[in-house]
């Protein structure tokens, strides 16, 4: 890909997020700072080219610690996401079962 | 790069926008975590796929503890230190950031960003292409920033650190220098690939953060925290673009602008520009005064049986938490309070500040976690109309959110920040450990000497819990 394609890409996901999170309900902020972080984390992508490369010992093992480190961020930010996201309940009326 | 990975990269994009797509309500959040889930499993798959990976049982150990340690600590951890979590999430991906730069740097021929020249004598060199130098060297100074403002952010709320804020001599002029120098340094690094720029990069990247996190007062932490969250997808989309990888530019993108829409939010709600958020100081300074004046002032004070029976006969108590809840964990005895009042034929609603807590949305989840219905819990702007037709304002550890002197004392710190308007609720309960201690901005609260004020000093827990006992 050329730089100016990669650009387009950027800026229209910059416009994307803009209005996908101003959608968000304030109540699940904080439920959205824990799932960018464990998206964020899609670094990982570079720490495994990294450390699944030959020709470079140093390189590799810093992609490998880059590989566990992201982990702890993508495992960890999900797991907790699900766990606040499972709290959020709505009231419960009479003889209504049909909430989560 | 063949066709079906491009692809599979922005399936995966995809799949992040729809994760932060989901969290426009909590019935569709859990649907759009999992779709985030999937997509970072795609990125994965595809990556190695894709490559020749020469060390496979390596990498699977390294994301097995990584993963392990995560699983363990999303488990355990309280939902109170939620703010400290996330705060030690961000170092991370800003140090995963800056250990995937150095490699990049060390062997630039296996992420595809260089050029060998072979002399026709000599040994051949491997140059990195000069686009790929300046998103390299923005990506590991956004990282290194990110990891090192992250610490500090971490152990400020983990109250390993003094929340108050450090200010060193000359602190903007050293602040400015440095960021000056990173930015020349970057620019050179596009001339000269030699290690010590790259590495002066880094150190001065890690310093910059430093500085930049210690002059900052807890109280100002849901900005820092989200400016942080920020910085951590620019670093990853910097990364993408060195990598020419779509699912990290996206990805990037979409956490960059979320941290700063966030940022954004907190400001807002404290009638703060960013700027004098970020260049701290604030907080701290003017405790003394505040605490002095607070003293001598006549005041009413309640005891949990007065609070029981007032709420008791109320038609509806409008509960306003604060930090205060979080730090003494009394959302589980307040939910009960709430259960007994609604038995009583009382109508309860929470009211939530958007910069209440140490993090965007931190009461939510706190009174998610005890249980409390997310559609009795309403914004400022939507409930605030609703003060003047309330019989009971509950305020439970927030204290600048409630301050009306925002409102009329124009040489007030927070004048002109959004607050509640808990004094025209008919009879305000405000729980306080002492009336000693004033709020972060350290401003006297005039709402404490009202005639339809009754302080009640306790401990937020315990002074809920014999509520909840003279209700029964």
């Amino acid at each position: 890909m050329d730089f100016i394609s990669i650009l387009s890409i950027f800026v229209l996901a910059c416009f994307v997020g803009y209005y996908v999170v101003w959608s968000v309900t304030p109540a699940l902020h904080t439920p959205l700072m824990s799932v960018t972080n464990a998206i964020s984390s899609v670094i990982v992508v570079g720490a495994l080219i990294a450390a699944a490369a030959g020709g470079s010992p140093s390189s590799k093992w810093l992609g490998l610690v880059a590989v566990a480190l992201a982990s702890v961020n993508i495992f960890g930010g999900f797991a907790v996401t699900a766990r606040m996201l499972a709290m959020y309940k709505k009231r419960e009326r009479q003889g209504d079962k049909t909430h989560a | 790069m063949p066709a079906w990975v491009l692809l599979a990269y922005l399936i995966s994009g995809v799949c992040f926008i729809l994760a932060l797509r989901g969290l426009s309500s909590p019935e569709s959040s859990r649907r759009g975590n999992r779709a985030g889930m999937i997509g970072m499993a795609i990125a994965v798959a595809t990556t190695l796929a894709v490559h020749e990976v020469a060390s496979l049982p390596e990498i699977i150990a390294a994301m097995v503890i990584g993963g392990g340690v995560g699983l363990v600590t999303a488990r355990r951890i309280q939902m109170t230190a939620m703010p400290q979590l996330v705060a030690a999430f961000h170092s991370l991906v800003g140090m995963a950031a800056v250990l995937v730069g150095a490699a990049a740097y060390l062997n630039p021929e296996a992420f595809g960003i260089a050029v060998r020249i072979t002399p026709i004598l000599g040994p051949s060199i491997v140059s990195i292409l000069p686009v790929s130098r300046i998103e390299m060297g923005l990506g590991v100074a956004i990282g290194a920033v990110t990891f090192s403002g992250s610490v500090i952010a971490f152990l400020k709320l983990n109250g390993n650190m003094s929340g108050k804020p450090i200010l060193l001599p000359l602190r903007h002029v050293i602040n400015l220098g440095t960021i000056l120098g990173i930015v020349l340094l970057i620019a050179y690094f596009t001339r000269d690939q030699a290690p010590w720029v790259f590495f002066t990069i880094a150190g001065l990247s890690f310093a910059i953060g430093f500085l930049l996190i210690i002059p900052i007062g807890g109280a100002d932490m849901p900005v820092v925290i989200s400016m942080l969250n920020s910085y951590s997808g620019w670093a990853a989309a910097a990364m993408g673009f060195t990598l020419h990888n779509s699912a990290m530019i996206i990805t990037g993108a979409l956490v960059g602008s979320s941290g700063a829409i966030l940022s954004y939010i907190m400001c807002r709600a404290m009638n703060r520009s960013f700027i004098s958020v970020i260049a701290g100081g604030f907080g701290g300074e003017a405790v003394a005064g505040g605490a002095a004046a607070a003293i001598d002032r006549p005041y009413k004070r309640g005891s949990a049986e007065d609070a029981a029976f007032l709420m008791s006969q109320a038609d509806q108590v409008i509960i306003v938490p604060g930090y205060g809840m979080a730090v003494s964990q009394a959302q589980h005895a307040l939910r009960e309070m709430a259960d007994q009042l609604k038995k009583e034929g009382v109508r309860v609603k929470y009211a939530i500040h958007p910069v209440a807590g140490r993090m965007p949305g931190h009461m939510n989840v706190l009174l998610a976690e005890a249980n409390v219905p997310y559609d009795e819990v309403f914004e400022l702007e939507d409930i605030n109309s609703e003060f003047a037709q309330t019989d009971v304002a509950f305020v439970i550890g927030a204290n600048d959110v409630t301050n009306p002197a925002a409102k009329t004392d124009k040489s007030s710190p927070i004048y002109g920040m959004p607050v509640l308007d808990v004094e025209k609720a008919r009879t305000v309960l405000f729980v306080k450990r002492s009336m000693g201690g004033v709020g972060y901005a350290g401003v006297d609260n005039e709402l404490f000497y009202r005639d339809n004020t009754m302080m009640l000093l306790a401990d937020a827990k315990k002074m809920v819990e014999e509520i909840v006992k003279s209700l029964g």
